[in-house]
């Protein structure tokens, strides 16, 4: 009753191509913005914001990051992290040695170090697809894992390896509480959602997904593989180096060489499973989740009175994340982001059942 | 094989690489073959686990991540329950866990995903992994375990007369070696002269045949499964036995990868050849090429094992993706 | 006398030529020896029984296979192994026997894709979607509309193609081969699986991009009846080796290609 396109209708390509076309989700959007934007900072407390809003932020580009190549163009990167790693080491060392520059320069920089990273350990996808790719990104994985622990340069000759960061300080404006770190994220995410969705829908998107779908038809179509894979995996790099940089340097403040591991390369990977591959919904979503369901496992059973050791918590965790990805794979392929479209859907019949 | 060029090439600077220390005189030749049967030692252990691997490859089509957790998981219970009973029983007990996860495994994991693709099966190991993972510390712990066998842990010195000072050989290591050669021996038996092994070849080459002329493959595939945990079991025994079995063994058995990268994802055979290349390569590198990089890049320390295996493969998959003695995909449109 | 004879004044010069191609995959001879040219403007079809290798040939031009000798001839470029994508934007497209569509996107986006090869637009442009991006966005969505109508598709274009009754994603299919603009477009079995009405309505089109555009057409087709009303030189292949090459009354008649499988004429 309330969702629906009657009397919506488009006369030019412009408005049938613009990104949300229809009126109940601009007006949607609109308040969520404006509610994130000036309802949330003085509403939530310090500790919403560091331990669920400040990484969810983060985490959210890093998917969309892994989404762009794993959701969209179909190549799988099970090491992803490791371009995580390149941006943050690549924001420390330019911060480090840059000083003068500011702070989003040094994000950008950062983010096409670990383009060309991702680009380069993206040359076997040229060859080599699904399981064996899967296998060639652990290298990338592996190898920035020794790279970043053992090449002092990078570390700035540190002792332990490990290295902090000053706070960041962008046009005279301090981002070092909790509220500011929160806008600033919420900014950078903004931005680059907007720039996600609009390569998706544009010819680059397409091409990406013809690889992802039949890559033979799509080279018969005039695609060039090369130019699709080695672009996804830069562009993907891009976004999740410019992650890195952030989560180094507005999240963790300080970070020990393997701060960006295995694990974390399979979370992101958890991240997309569960929140649906190839929709960038899809990327909030499971970061969301994955923020999220440490915090639950922490609180609830003890709200309702049946505390679980913390040492159980974080193996329960896993087994809880591992039976979801196998339920979703089973029931969901296409994650949170299906189950909400279908929520869609009967909302634009309700009240009718069908 | 033709004549490939960049295999060729591969080949031979591997093959320079490894005789490097030895020609320019910079190691002793009894050190030189101590690194060498250490490597050969932890590429039968490589190999192990890339055997099972290769199995539930060649029968479901599954590339099982979570291998090296089966590992882990099976070494856990050994230890574990080897504090209450004798090791014998432990092992046989451990064994029989094994094949009721696999009989799970393939119910609730398998049998629901039955026609998705290799990336989808991949993914849904994942989820074991993530959740062997999480159950496995909580039944059995996470401390450090001890798995003893029972052979003594003192290196011997043998081959003085041949090479300076004779060669350090460990004899858990060397015991270890025989189990792997033998059960590696058995299984190739096993798949080549039984008629179980028949139809899991059967099983690996087209699902929907090996159906048709009756083969049960619900079944078959519990079967395989139970057969990777067996060999996760032995590979978990011995390893734990020689590590001491902690949540850092399931990220070496991921370094069985590379090895069927070498091998070919469906050849036992190469399975066995490229844990042992992985192994004398990674090891050589780490002992000679290490110090050169250390001193050349002034690194803090080698650690280069923990990604030759890797970009090994790496390179390999450039070359010739199939691997050594996998089969080539022909994509028909 | 046959559609064709009527429209026999349009044919031009030879546009693509095979010269004794062979192709091999592992024992397999897949095609030995073939060699035909192809005319400007004209309907070329391709027959045989199921197995000759009319796929394969086509997948030869395409460049999805290199044959292991022989060349193709095209635009005065001589070749045995092109890319697919190079291939494309030379101007040859192709429809598939088992329907290659991009399962995971609409209708428009899979017609779209065909157009990538005419969009140029640098990956800044189109991530900021500013000016020459937007423009050339609409732009293509007007001719990609147009291809669209011409199909009579436009109710179906925000579908999803999986959930298109089989009929349809053919169509779907053509489309996009059209949205390339090419110069020849080979077409594998595109009334396979149709009934009447749908066959008709597919024929239709096919000359109605033959007429209008002067598009070259390959056609594989198995049903005589089509191939012999809507062609204008028809090739036979019998177990990789051309058995025929001709008018459809030559090839009608010619002892070898009944031989080797007219066994009852339409």
């Amino acid at each position: 009753m309330f969702y629906r396109e009657n009397g919506q209708f488009k006369s030019s390509y412009a408005a049938d191509q613009q990104m949300l076309p229809i009126l109940q989700d601009r007006v949607f959007m609109l308040g969520l913005l404006l509610f994130a934007f000036a309802a949330v900072p003085f509403l939530a407390s310090d500790y919403l914001f560091l331990s669920i809003l400040i990484p969810f932020l983060i985490l959210t580009l890093a998917a969309i990051g892994l989404n762009l190549l794993v959701g969209y163009c179909g190549q799988i990167s099970i090491g992803h992290a490791a371009f995580m790693a390149v941006g943050a080491y690549a924001a420390y060392n330019l911060v480090l040695r840059l000083p003068q520059l500011n702070f989003l320069v040094v994000l950008v920089l950062a983010g096409f170090i670990a383009a060309a990273a991702g680009m380069l350990f993206g040359i076997p996808s040229l060859r080599i697809k699904g399981l064996y790719l899967a296998v060639a990104t652990l290298a990338a994985q592996f190898f920035m894992d020794w790279l970043f622990a053992r090449v002092k340069w990078f570390t700035d000759y540190s002792p332990s390896g490990s290295v902090s960061t000053a706070t960041i300080e962008m046009l005279g404006w301090k981002i070092d509480t909790p509220v500011r770190k929160y806008v600033f994220l919420l900014g950078v995410l903004v931005v680059f959602t907007v720039v996600a969705k609009n390569l998706v829908r544009s010819h680059i998107g397409r091409a990406w997904m013809a690889m992802r779908d039949m890559d033979v038809a799509a080279e018969v179509i005039g695609i060039r593989p090369v130019y699709a894979k080695l672009t996804a995996f830069a562009v993907s790099s891009f976004y999740v180096g410019v992650a890195g940089a952030l989560w180094g340097f507005v999240y963790l403040g300080a970070w020990e060489p393997l701060a960006f591991n295995l694990t974390l390369s399979l979370n992101l990977l958890f991240m997309i499973i569960i929140g649906g591959m190839g929709s960038l919904l899809g990327s909030y979503f499971g970061a969301a989740f994955i923020v999220v369901l440490p915090i639950f496992l922490d609180q609830v059973p003890a709200m309702l009175g049946v505390p679980i050791p913390t040492a159980i918590n974080s193996h329960l965790q896993s087994m809880i994340f591992g039976a979801l990805i196998v339920f979703f794979l089973i029931v969901e392929p296409q994650g949170l982001a299906r189950l909400w479209a279908i929520g869609k859907e009967k909302l634009r019949l309700w009240p009718f059942p069908h | 094989m033709k004549k490939n060029w960049p295999v060729l090439t591969l080949g031979a600077a591997l093959l320079v690489g490894l005789a490097l220390p030895l020609a320019t005189g910079a190691s002793a030749p009894g050190f030189y073959v101590e690194v060498l049967l250490g490597g050969l030692m932890t590429g039968v252990l490589y190999s192990l686990v890339a055997l099972g691997f290769a199995l539930i490859f060649k029968a479901s089509g599954v590339f099982n991540f979570a291998q090296g957790t089966m590992v882990l998981f099976a070494a856990l219970a050994v230890a574990r329950l080897a504090e209450r009973m004798p090791l014998w029983a432990a092992i046989l007990l451990a064994m029989a866990i094994m094949v009721a996860l696999a009989w799970l495994i393939e119910r609730l994991v398998l049998r629901p995903l039955v026609n998705q693709e290799g990336v989808a099966l991949l993914m849904a190991t994942l989820g074991v992994t993530y959740f062997l993972d999480g159950f496995g510390q909580i039944v059995w712990g996470s401390d450090i375990y001890k798995i003893d066998l029972g052979i003594a842990k003192e290196p011997v010195m043998v081959l003085d007369k041949v090479f300076q000072g004779g060669i350090l050989v460990n004899k858990e290591d060397f015991v270890s070696a025989i189990v792997a050669a033998v059960l590696v021996a058995g299984l190739v038996l096993f798949f080549q002269k039984t008629a179980t092994g028949r139809a899991l070849r059967a099983v690996a080459d087209d699902h929907q045949a090996a159906q048709s002329i009756g083969i049960p493959l619900n079944r078959i595939w519990v079967i395989v499964w139970s057969v990777a945990g067996f060999v996760a079991l032995v590979a978990g025994v011995i390893w734990g036995s020689q590590l001491g079995v902690q949540f850092s063994l399931s990220q070496v058995a991921l370094k069985a990868l590379p090895v069927v990268i070498l091998g070919g994802f469906t050849s036992i055979a190469g399975a066995i050849v490229g844990g042992l290349i992985i192994g004398v390569g990674e090891k050589m590198a780490e002992v000679f090429l290490g110090p050169v990089l250390v001193k050349a890049f002034d690194l803090a320390g080698g650690g280069i094992e923990n990604w030759f295996a890797y970009v090994l493969a790496l390179l390999f998959l450039l070359v010739r993706p199939e691997g050594l003695f996998g089969e080539k995909y022909i994509d028909r449109v | 006398m046959t559609k064709a004879d009527g429209r026999a004044g349009r044919l031009g010069e030879v546009i693509l030529a095979l010269d004794g191609v062979s192709l091999a995959f592992g024992g397999v001879q897949a095609l030995r020896d073939v060699s035909f040219d192809v005319r400007e403007h004209e309907v070329r079809a391709i027959i045989g029984p199921n197995g000759a290798g009319k796929s394969s040939m086509l997948n030869v031009i395409n460049g999805v296979y290199h044959p292991q000798q022989g060349t193709i001839r095209y635009l005065g470029r001589e070749y045995r192994d092109m890319d697919p994508h190079e291939v494309a934007v030379s101007g040859i497209a192709r429809t598939f026997q088992n329907l290659a569509l991009f399962k995971g996107m609409t209708v428009l986006d899979n017609i779209m894709a065909g157009r990538n090869l005419k969009m140029h637009t640098n990956i800044l442009l189109q991530a900021l979607r500013l000016g020459p991006a937007l423009r050339e966005e609409i732009a293509q969505r007007e001719v990609v509309e147009g291809i669209i109508d011409f199909l009579e598709i436009q109710a179906y274009r925000k579908t999803p193609v999986g959930r298109l009754p089989y009929g349809l994603q053919k169509r779907v299919d053509l489309a996009r081969a059209l949205a390339m603009e090419p110069r020849i477009l080979l077409l594998d079995e595109p009334m396979a699986g149709m009934n009447v009405e749908e066959k008709q309505d597919m024929c239709r089109f096919v000359l109605d991009v033959n007429d209008h555009f002067g598009t070259t057409i390959v056609l594989i087709e198995h049903d005589m009846s089509v191939v012999m009303d809507i062609s204008d030189r028809v090739v036979v292949l019998d177990y990789g080796r051309k058995i025929g090459d001709g008018t459809p009354n030559e090839v009608r008649s010619s002892q070898a290609v009944i031989d080797a499988y007219l066994g009852v004429s339409h």
